[in-house]
C-alpha cells in the first residue's frame, strides 16, 4: 500500500490547479466560455493556496494571515476601479506580480546563503533583474497612463547610451556574483541598478506605445515568475509563468506587427524623436466641415454607418454617448458597426472593453479586417478620437513613418466623417491627408458633446 | 547541471507551447481580459511567498515573504474580479438572443 505524504498531496493539488488554468485560458477563446473560464482560474488558485497552508514546513502563519488580508484589501478596489483605468490598473497588477517574484528571489538569496552554488547564482541573479526592472517599469507605465507623470515620451541625447550602460552595470554585478556568490554586498546594488533601469527603459516610450509596452511588461511579469519557479523547483510557477509569460509575448507581437514596428524599435527607436519635418506642401489646404445639423442628416440618410473609435474617445467618456447614437440609427433602420484597430487605446482590447461597457453587442465590433472588407459598402465611416489608425499615408506614402503599418481603410467609404478637436496632427505629428478628401467632413468639437448634438438633431428631426 | 533544471526546462517548454496554442485561439475581442486573466493566474507566486514567510527562517526572510504574499494576493483578488467584471459586460444584440 502505497501512502501519500501531505507534499504529495500539494503537489498533487498544484498538477490539478495547472490543468484548471489551461482550461481557464482555453475557455477565454469565445465570450460564450469565458467566464467560465474566470471560475476554473479561481478555483485553481484557491485550491492551490488552500492546499499549501498544509506545507510541513510552515511554522507561523499569522504575518501570513496578516499579509493576505492587506493582499485582499488592496486587490478589491483594485478590482473595482472604472474600465477607462483598466490599462493603468494592468500595468500596476504587472507591478506586484513582478515585485513579488523579485522579493522571493531576494528571500531565497539570502536564506541560501552562504551555499549558493553558480548555477542556482545565475538562476537567482536572472530572476531578480527582471522582476526588479519590470516592477519600476511597470510603475512608470501605470503613472503614464493615470496622467500622474508626463504621456509623451521623455527623451534626451545620449539616452539610449546611458539606458544600456546601465543594464550593462546590471549585468555586469549578476555575472560578478555568479563567479562568487558570497559577495553579498554585490547583491543590493544589483538590485538597485535593476530596478533603475526599469525606470530608465519606460520613461522614454510615448503613451501611444503602450498597448505594446504593457504586453512586454506582461511577458516580463511571466517569465520572471517562471524563472522563480526553476529557482525554487515549483513546477506550478514555472507553467503559470510560462503561460503569463507566452500569453504576453503573443499579444506584444500582434501589436508590434498592428504598428508595423520591431520591438527595438518600440523600445529603442523614440518614436516622438521623429519629428517629421513639414517641408512639402505646406500650403493651406481647405478641409470641409458639418455641423451636427448636417452630420445628423448624413448619418439618418445612411444605411450601413461604421463607427471606428479610439483613445480620444476613451479621454472624452464619451462611449456611453456613442450608444445612444448607435440606438438611435438602429431604430431608424441603419446598420450600425464599429471598427477596432488593435492598438486603438491604450492597451490590447481596451476599445472593445469600453464599448461592451456601454452596452454594445459584440457583434457589432468588428476586427481590422473585416471592417476593411466591408467599407467598399459603408455609407459613412464616422471616425471618433482615432487618427493614425485610419491615414491612408501608411498605405499609399512610402516616406511617410508610419508607411507599412495596417490601417482601417475608412477612406473607402462613401463619406467620412470626423469628430475631432481641431486640426492638430495626431500622436506621430504626421498631417493626416484623409482630412482634405473631398468626401470628408471634419467635425470639430469634444467627442462627448458633439455626438450629444447629433442625438439631438436626430431625435428633433423624428418625432416619436 | 542540476537534474531538477532539466526536468523543469521540460515543463516550461511545454508549457510555453500549450500556452501560445491556446491564446492564440483568443479573440482579439477579450484581449484586456485575456491580459488580466493571466495576471491572476500568474499570481500563483503566492503559494512560494507564504511559504518563505511562513517558514520564518530569519525575520528578513519573513518580512519579505509577507509583502510578496499581500503584493501578490491583491493581484489575485484584484485580477480575478476584474475579469469576471469585464466578461459580464460582453453581450450579443439583443435579436440574436431571442
Amino acid at each position: 500500500m502505497i501512502s501519500l505524504g501531505t507534499s504529495q498531496l500539494i503537489d498533487f493539488a498544484y498538477i490539478v490547479a495547472i490543468a484548471l488554468f489551461i482550461l481557464a485560458l482555453k475557455w477565454l477563446s469565445s465570450p460564450a466560455t469565458a467566464r467560465r473560464g474566470v471560475l476554473s482560474g479561481e478555483i485553481g488558485v484557491g485550491l492551490a493556496v488552500v492546499t499549501t497552508f498544509f506545507n510541513p514546513g510552515l511554522i507561523q502563519y499569522k504575518w501570513i494571515i496578516l499579509a493576505l488580508a492587506i493582499g485582499a484589501m488592496v486587490g478589491i478596489p483594485l478590482g473595482l476601479v472604472h474600465m477607462t483605468a483598466v490599462p493603468q490598473r494592468t500595468a500596476l497588477s504587472h507591478s506586484c506580480g513582478a515585485l513579488s517574484a523579485a522579493l522571493i528571489g531576494i528571500a531565497e538569496y539570502y536564506m541560501s546563503l552562504p551555499h549558493v552554488s553558480r548555477f542556482e547564482m545565475t538562476e537567482i541573479a536572472l530572476e531578480v533583474i527582471i522582476g526588479s526592472l519590470t516592477f519600476t517599469g511597470s510603475l512608470i507605465a501605470a503613472g503614464k497612463l493615470q496622467e500622474i507623470l508626463p504621456q509623451r515620451p521623455i527623451t534626451y541625447r545620449g539616452q539610449n547610451f546611458v539606458s544600456l550602460s546601465v543594464l550593462g552595470a546590471a549585468a555586469v554585478i549578476g555575472i560578478s556574483l555568479v563567479l562568487n556568490p558570497n559577495y553579498t554586498h554585490l547583491f543590493p546594488a544589483m538590485v538597485i541598478v535593476a530596478l533603475i533601469f526599469g525606470v530608465l527603459l519606460v520613461t522614454p516610450i510615448g503613451g501611444a506605445d503602450m498597448p505594446t509596452v504593457i504586453s512586454l511588461l506582461n511577458s516580463y511579469a511571466g517569465f520572471s515568475a517562471a524563472l522563480l519557479g526553476f529557482v525554487l523547483n515549483l513546477k506550478v510557477l514555472v507553467v503559470a509563468g510560462a503561460l503569463d509569460g507566452s500569453s504576453g509575448f503573443i499579444l506584444s507581437v500582434i501589436m508590434c506587427k498592428a504598428m508595423n514596428r520591431s520591438f527595438t524599435n518600440v523600445l529603442f527607436g523614440a518614436f516622438g524623436a521623429v519629428q517629421v519635418s513639414k517641408t512639402k506642401g505646406e500650403e493651406e489646404r481647405t478641409v470641409r466641415t458639418a455641423s451636427p445639423e448636417e452630420a445628423a442628416a448624413i448619418l439618418g440618410a445612411a444605411n450601413a454607418v461604421l463607427i471606428v473609435p479610439g483613445y480620444g474617445m476613451a479621454v472624452a467618456q464619451a462611449q456611453h454617448k456613442v450608444r445612444e447614437l448607435y440606438d438611435a440609427l438602429t431604430r431608424r433602420g441603419v446598420d450600425v458597426k464599429f471598427a477596432i484597430h488593435p492598438v486603438a487605446g491604450r492597451m490590447p482590447g481596451h476599445m472593445n472593453v469600453l464599448l461592451a461597457e456601454a452596452d454594445i453587442p459584440y457583434d457589432k465590433l468588428l476586427e481590422m479586417e473585416s471592417a476593411n472588407s466591408e467599407l467598399p459598402q459603408t455609407d459613412v465611416a464616422l471616425i471618433i478620437g482615432a487618427n493614425d489608425v485610419t491615414n491612408p499615408a501608411a498605405r499609399d506614402e512610402q516616406g511617410s513613418p508610419i508607411y507599412g503599418m495596417p490601417i482601417i481603410e475608412v477612406d473607402k467609404a462613401r463619406t467620412v466623417m470626423v469628430i475631432k478637436r481641431s486640426m492638430s496632427p495626431g500622436f506621430a505629428g504626421i498631417d493626416n491627408n484623409l482630412y482634405y478628401l473631398d468626401k470628408t467632413f471634419m467635425l470639430f468639437g469634444d467627442a462627448k458633446s458633439f455626438v450629444n448634438d447629433i442625438l439631438h438633431e436626430l431625435s428633433g428631426g423624428s418625432p416619436g | 547541471m542540476p537534474a531538477d533544471f532539466i526536468t523543469n526546462l521540460y515543463v516550461f517548454v511545454l508549457a510555453g507551447f500549450v500556452g501560445f496554442e491556446v491564446i492564440r485561439r483568443v479573440s482579439p475581442l477579450l484581449h484586456t481580459p485575456l491580459m488580466s486573466l493571466t495576471n491572476a493566474l500568474d499570481a500563483i507566486v503566492v503559494v512560494a511567498a507564504i511559504v518563505i514567510a511562513g517558514r520564518h527562517e530569519t525575520k528578513l526572510a519573513t518580512i519579505l515573504g509577507a509583502v510578496a504574499v499581500a503584493a501578490s494576493f491583491s493581484n489575485v483578488v484584484g485580477g480575478f474580479l476584474i475579469t469576471d467584471r469585464m466578461l459580464r459586460m460582453f453581450k450579443l444584440s439583443r435579436s440574436k438572443k431571442q
